[in-house]
C-alpha cells in the first residue's frame, strides 16, 4: 500500500486568536500539525502497519511547515514532502486542492489519501472533495472506520459518520478520504521517530517541479474581523433555598424570551 | 402560483434531504435565498434530487421557492457525491445561476466543493451572514471556531455558498404556493457509479446539536457525585464512567423538558463518559441554540468558541472563578447534582410538561 497523507500547520487549538490592525493572529501561540491531520496520520499508519507498505506525509507553506510533517515524520510517516514557493503568498482553495493533486501524481501510484475533516485555523473543510474530484477518484468523507482495505482487488470499505448515523460504503481504489476522531487516538511520537524526524532529509517541490503556475485567487478576502462584542451582563442566581434559585432561573429565561 | 417567474433565475438552492425528509437546514438556505432574491431582483430555483421525492417538491414552492428542477430517480436513492455533483453541474452549466446556495450539512458542503471544481469557481462555506454589494455576494464567516471572521467574495461565477446552521431563519410555510416542478432526466447509471451504500447504522440520538434550540451540557464536573454509588465489580476509571453517565442522564432529562439536546465539553468526551457526536467546540461542532447551558464546564477557550454565539448562556458550576461565568447572562454557583434536578423540575411546572 502505498498512503499519502495530506497535513497543514496550524496555530495550537489553545491559541487566544484576533484581528489587530485587520491582520488576524495568533499571538505567541505555537504552530503545530492540524490536530485532525494527526488523526489522518494516525489512520494512515495503522493501514501501513496492517498491510505493509509506505506513509507519505506532503504538506503546502512555508519552511516552516517542515515542523508539522516533523511530526508526521515521528509518528511513523516513512517520507514526507514540503511544498513551498515565494509564489504562493495568497492563494485561495481551488488552488490549494490543485497545489495537492499535482504533488498526489507527481509522488504517484497512491492507493489511498488521508486528511483531517478540516483543518482548525479556516474550518473549510471542502479539501478532500476537491482534490478527489480533481483527481477523479471517489471521496469517502468523514469517515469514522475503515472496515476493510483489500489491495488486491482494490476495494475498500468504511463507515462515514453523516447526520442520521454511520453510512457504510464500499469503494474502489484509489480513493481520497478524510476522517473524524472516532478513527482512533493518533499515537505520541516515539523517542527514536523523534530523532529520525530530525535527521530526515524533506525535499520542497516549486509549483514548477509540479508543472504549475500561480493562479489569482478567485476567493478573495476584504477583511478580517474580531466578533461583535456581545455585552453580556452576568448576573448570578442565588437564594435561600435550591427550589427558589431554580424557580428564579426559570422565570428569567423565560422573562428574557430565550425559550 | 406565482409572481416572481417573470424575473431571470439568478438564486440556485440544493435541497439536502434524507429519504424525502428535508433537513431543516434546506428550509433555512430557502431563507437566505430569499433575502439574496429580493437584493438582487431575482427569482429562486430550488433543485431536488432523490428517488420518490414528490413530496418535497411542494414543500420547497410551499416555503418559497418559484421553480423546482426534480430529478427523481432510483439511480439517486442513495446519495453519492459523484453522481449528485456531476448532475448537479451539468445543469449549472446550462442555466448559469449567479448564486448557488447549499446548506452546510455532510452533503451540502462536499457537493458545494465538488461543483465548484466542475465549475472553476470559488466556494465560500459556513456563511454566519450575507450582504449584497452590485452583482457580488459578500459572505461573513467564522474562522478558527468563530474566533474571528473574515469577509469574502467570490469574484468568479456562479458563486458557491454554504449557508450556516441557524444562520437564517425558515421562510413561512406558505400552503397556497404550489406548483409544477421541471423534470430532469437524470442520465446516470447505475454501471457508471463506482460507489456502492451497503447499509445505515442509524444514529442513537435523533436530536441534532447544530439544529437544536436548546442545548443542555455537560463538562468533566459531571463525574463527581459522591452521592452515587457505583454496582460493584468497577475498577476506578469504570466508577468515574458510570458516575458520569448518571449524570448525562439527568442532563437529558432537563433538556427534554426543553425540547433540547444533550453537548458535552472535550473533557467528557476524552473521558469516555459520551461519545464524540455530542461534543461542543474547536475539534467538536460549532452551536449557536437560543439557550445553552453548561453544567459543570469550566470553558476552556477551545468549548468557548464552539458555543459563545448562543443567544443566552446559563452556568451551572461549583467553582464561582471557572471563566465560563463571564459568558453566562445567568449563573448559579453550585452542585450540579442538586441544581439540574431542581431545575428540572422548576421548568416542567412552569411550561406545564
Amino acid at each position: 500500500m502505498k498512503i499519502i497523507v495530506c497535513a497543514k500547520q496550524v496555530p495550537d487549538s489553545a491559541a487566544r486568536v484576533t484581528v489587530e490592525n485587520g491582520q488576524v493572529t495568533w499571538h505567541d501561540a505555537p504552530l503545530v500539525i492540524n490536530p485532525w491531520d494527526e488523526y489522518a496520520v494516525e489512520a494512515a499508519l495503522v493501514q501501513k502497519e496492517s498491510q505493509g507498505g509506505d506513509v507519505i506525509a506532503i504538506s503546502i507553506g512555508s519552511e516552516s511547515a517542515k515542523e508539522a510533517l516533523k511530526h508526521a515524520l515521528a509518528m511513523g510517516c516513512s517520507e514526507a514532502v514540503l511544498v513551498s514557493d515565494p509564489a504562493l503568498n495568497a492563494f485561495d482553495h481551488q488552488f490549494t486542492a490543485r497545489i495537492l493533486a499535482a504533488a498526489i501524481q507527481k509522488i504517484g501510484e497512491a492507493d489511498l489519501v488521508v486528511m483531517g475533516r478540516q483543518a482548525i485555523d479556516d474550518d473549510m473543510g471542502i479539501t478532500t472533495a476537491q482534490v478527489a474530484r480533481l483527481l477523479g477518484w471517489p471521496a469517502l468523507t468523514l469517515i469514522s472506520l475503515i472496515s476493510s482495505i483489500d489491495p488486491i482487488a482494490r476495494k475498500i470499505q468504511v463507515e462515514r459518520a453523516t447526520e442520521e448515523g454511520r453510512q457504510v460504503v464500499e469503494s474502489p481504489l484509489p480513493a481520497v478520504i478524510s476522517v473524524v476522531k472516532d478513527i482512533g487516538e493518533p499515537r505520541y511520537p516515539s523517542f527514536m521517530g523523534i530523532r529520525k524526524a530530525q535527521k530526515a532529509l524533506i525535499p520542497t517541490w516549486s509549483l514548477a517541479d509540479l508543472g504549475l503556475t500561480p493562479e489569482e485567487p478567485v476567493v478573495t478576502w476584504l477583511e478580517a474581523l474580531n466578533p461583535t462584542q456581545r455585552k453580556v451582563i452576568n448576573e448570578m442566581i442565588t437564594g435561600s433555598s435550591l427550589q427558589e434559585i431554580a424557580e428564579r432561573l426559570v422565570d428569567k429565561i423565560l422573562a428574557e424570551g430565550a425559550l | 402560483m406565482n409572481g416572481a417567474m417573470n424575473l431571470p433565475n439568478k438564486i440556485w438552492i440544493f435541497i439536502d434531504h434524507f429519504q424525502a425528509r428535508a433537513l431543516p437546514a434546506s428550509w433555512e438556505t430557502l431563507g437566505a435565498a430569499k433575502f439574496l432574491a429580493n437584493a438582487l431582483n431575482s427569482s429562486i430555483t430550488a433543485l431536488v434530487f432523490g428517488a420518490q421525492v414528490d413530496e418535497l417538491v411542494q414543500e420547497a414552492f410551499a416555503y418559497g421557492a418559484d421553480e423546482v428542477l426534480l430529478a427523481d430517480d432510483p439511480v439517486l436513492a442513495d446519495y453519492r457525491p459523484e453522481p449528485y455533483a456531476a448532475l448537479f453541474s451539468r445543469l449549472a452549466r446550462e442555466a448559469c445561476p449567479e448564486v448557488i446556495l447549499f446548506p452546510t450539512t455532510t452533503r451540502g458542503r462536499e457537493l458545494a466543493a465538488m461543483s465548484a471544481v466542475d465549475l472553476k469557481t470559488g466556494v465560500l462555506p459556513d456563511a454566519n451572514s450575507l450582504e449584497v454589494q452590485g452583482n457580488q455576494v459578500v459572505v461573513i464567516r467564522p474562522l478558527y471556531a468563530g474566533k474571528v471572521f473574515s469577509r469574502l467574495v467570490c469574484k468568479s461565477r456562479p458563486q458557491i455558498i454554504t449557508v450556516g446552521r441557524r444562520a437564517f431563519a425558515p421562510p413561512d410555510f406558505d400552503k397556497s404556493r404550489s406548483g409544477t416542478p421541471r423534470r430532469i432526466d437524470a442520465g446516470i447509471l447505475e454501471s457508471d457509479i463506482s460507489t456502492k451504500v451497503i447499509r445505515l447504522i442509524p444514529a442513537e440520538s435523533s436530536a441534532s446539536l447544530v439544529d437544536a434550540a436548546v442545548i443542555v451540557s455537560g463538562g468533566r464536573g459531571i463525574s463527581n457525585n459522591p452521592r452515587l454509588t457505583p454496582p460493584p465489580g468497577l475498577d476506578e476509571k469504570g466508577a468515574e464512567i458510570w458516575r458520569a453517565q448518571q449524570g448525562f442522564q439527568m442532563l437529558a432529562g432537563l433538556a427534554q423538558v426543553l425540547n433540547g439536546a444533550v453537548g458535552a465539553s472535550r473533557a467528557a468526551v476524552d473521558g469516555g463518559y459520551i461519545p464524540y457526536p455530542h461534543q461542543v467546540g474547536q475539534t467538536g461542532k460549532i452551536v449557536s441554540p437560543d439557550l445553552y447551558i453548561a453544567c459543570g464546564i469550566s470553558g476552556a477557550i477551545q468549548h468557548q468558541a464552539g458555543m459563545r454565539n448562543s443567544k443566552m448562556i446559563i452556568a451551572i458550576n461549583q467553582d464561582p472563578e471557572a471563566p465560563i461565568f463571564k459568558l453566562a447572562r445567568f449563573g448559579v454557583v453550585g452542585d450540579l447534582y442538586q441544581v439540574v434536578p431542581t431545575l428540572t423540575e422548576a421548568f416542567r411546572k412552569k411550561l406545564g410538561k
